[in-house]
């Protein structure tokens, strides 16, 4: 007698890239369940401040009421302070929305990727239940230990420890870093059979929010 | 969006005449597979809901996106209950909005899941169907020429589904309104020459 589940996998990859003024993030578009594709044109992107995008790949349920949830609380914060939410901010808001569901996770794997309040390229990366750093780069999802060790070769910053400290971000320009993450897509889609059918990256930067479509395989 | 009339119970097959497929508002059908008493619930819930929309008498009425947005929010809220309505859900709809008439289809599951796509089947239809659809689905095509799809797709499932029966119902929704076409059946061939002498060339005493 097979138990009620209340969690299904989705499947799908999101990966952040941050640079010196702008951040890319990125994120397939085929929702599927168990060996099935329910559709091969859903967003898995949410814009939740001027600055700020969030990626979530997992369970597309609790996708939805966590985007949901973040969307309605940077509202809340908009009426009390009178601007909007800065990418760290939110970041801190991502991790204790996480948290607070600690014995009922949200069952999402998120990529937050946006400016700072600098305007330098910031990408804060989470586990189910809130644990986050703010990194130079990130991939989460069925396709992220396809694609993270390349980034590792292509991004991967000397050792935080040394002196004098070294930036994060990656001193790639704006178009090499898209390039790279086409790349990185293109061949997670190769292999992870929950990965494919279209890519959509947005590219956060001084002047706005640029979207764009790339197709991948759709086998 | 089109349907079978039949609700089984295991493997007995206990209603034959069961209609799956219902108009909500004046601008939706909801179509419905998994747990029939718990539809019946979903139905009351849409039933208080559209009845609060329009006593508002605000010259608005819910559209198809809204209704299944409420619907996934409904589904979602008892899933982390623990206590799920044991459906599929396939909403459609047309609404005239400000870029002209919007058609709308999705589907939410029991757990919340949901989507929105110019194809959509429930159940055994996810793995039989949608292929054909994928495969032969228009945009610019007419009701008769999607009703034959439909069909096409019908008929793969009586074959192929234990749990389907010939005996199936249309619907259709339009500006115009809801219509929900009376049940028919599909004409079926069973004149296959491996069928007149099944054991024949069968290995075995039996």
């Amino acid at each position: 007698m097979a138990k009620f589940s209340p969690y299904e996998n989705n499947g799908g990859t999101c990966v952040a890239v941050a640079g010196d003024g702008y951040c890319v993030v990125a994120a397939d578009t085929r929702l599927s369940v168990g060996y099935s594709i329910l559709t091969r044109d859903h967003s898995k992107i949410c814009q939740l401040a001027d600055k700020c995008i969030l990626a979530s790949s997992g369970f597309q349920g609790d996708i939805k009421a966590l985007q949901k949830n973040l969307a309605a609380k940077e509202l809340v914060y908009e009426h009390n302070h009178n601007k909007k939410m800065s990418c760290p901010a939110m970041a801190q808001l991502l991790s204790n929305t996480l948290y607070y569901k600690r014995f009922f996770p949200y069952y999402t794997f998120n990529v937050l990727g946006g400016l700072d309040s600098q305007g330098k390229g910031c990408v804060f990366t989470y586990d189910a239940v809130g644990s986050y750093e703010r990194t130079g780069y990130s991939a989460q999802g069925t396709g992220a230990k396809l694609i993270t060790p390349v980034l590792d070769n292509k991004l991967k910053s000397p050792n935080p420890l040394i002196l004098p400290a070294r930036d994060a971000v990656t001193p790639l320009s704006e178009s090499e870093a898209v390039d790279l993450v086409k790349d990185v897509f293109a061949s997670a889609t190769e292999r992870d059979i929950y990965t494919g059918d279209k890519l959509e990256i947005v590219v956060i930067n001084s002047s706005g929010i640029h979207r764009e479509y790339i197709e991948l395989r759709k086998d | 969006m089109a349907s079978d009339t039949g609700a089984s119970y295991g493997s007995t097959l206990r209603y034959k005449s069961v209609e799956r497929i219902k108009a909500v508002g004046k601008h939706s059908l909801i179509g419905a597979s998994g747990e029939f008493s718990d539809f019946q619930e979903i139905l009351r819930y849409l039933d208080e809901l559209t009845l609060s929309d329009h006593m508002w008498d605000d010259g608005n009425s819910l559209g198809p996106k809204e209704i299944h947005s409420y619907l996934t929010r409904v589904m979602y809220n008892r899933r982390n209950k623990f206590d799920p309505l044991w459906n599929s859900l396939v909403l459609g709809g047309v609404k005239k909005g400000p870029k002209g008439e919007e058609k709308y289809l999705g589907m939410v599951s029991m757990i919340g899941t949901h989507f929105e796509e110019n194809h959509i089947a429930t159940g055994f239809g996810n793995h039989l169907a949608i292929p054909i659809l994928r495969a032969e689905w228009r945009e610019d095509m007419t009701f008769e020429e999607a009703v034959k799809l439909v069909e096409k797709c019908l008929l793969v499932l009586l074959y192929r589904d234990r749990s389907s029966i010939n005996k199936f119902q249309i619907a259709k929704i339009t500006t115009e309104g809801a219509t929900i076409y009376p049940p028919y059946s599909l004409k079926t061939y069973w004149g296959f020459s491996h069928f007149e002498n099944p054991a024949q060339g069968a290995v075995g005493s039996w």
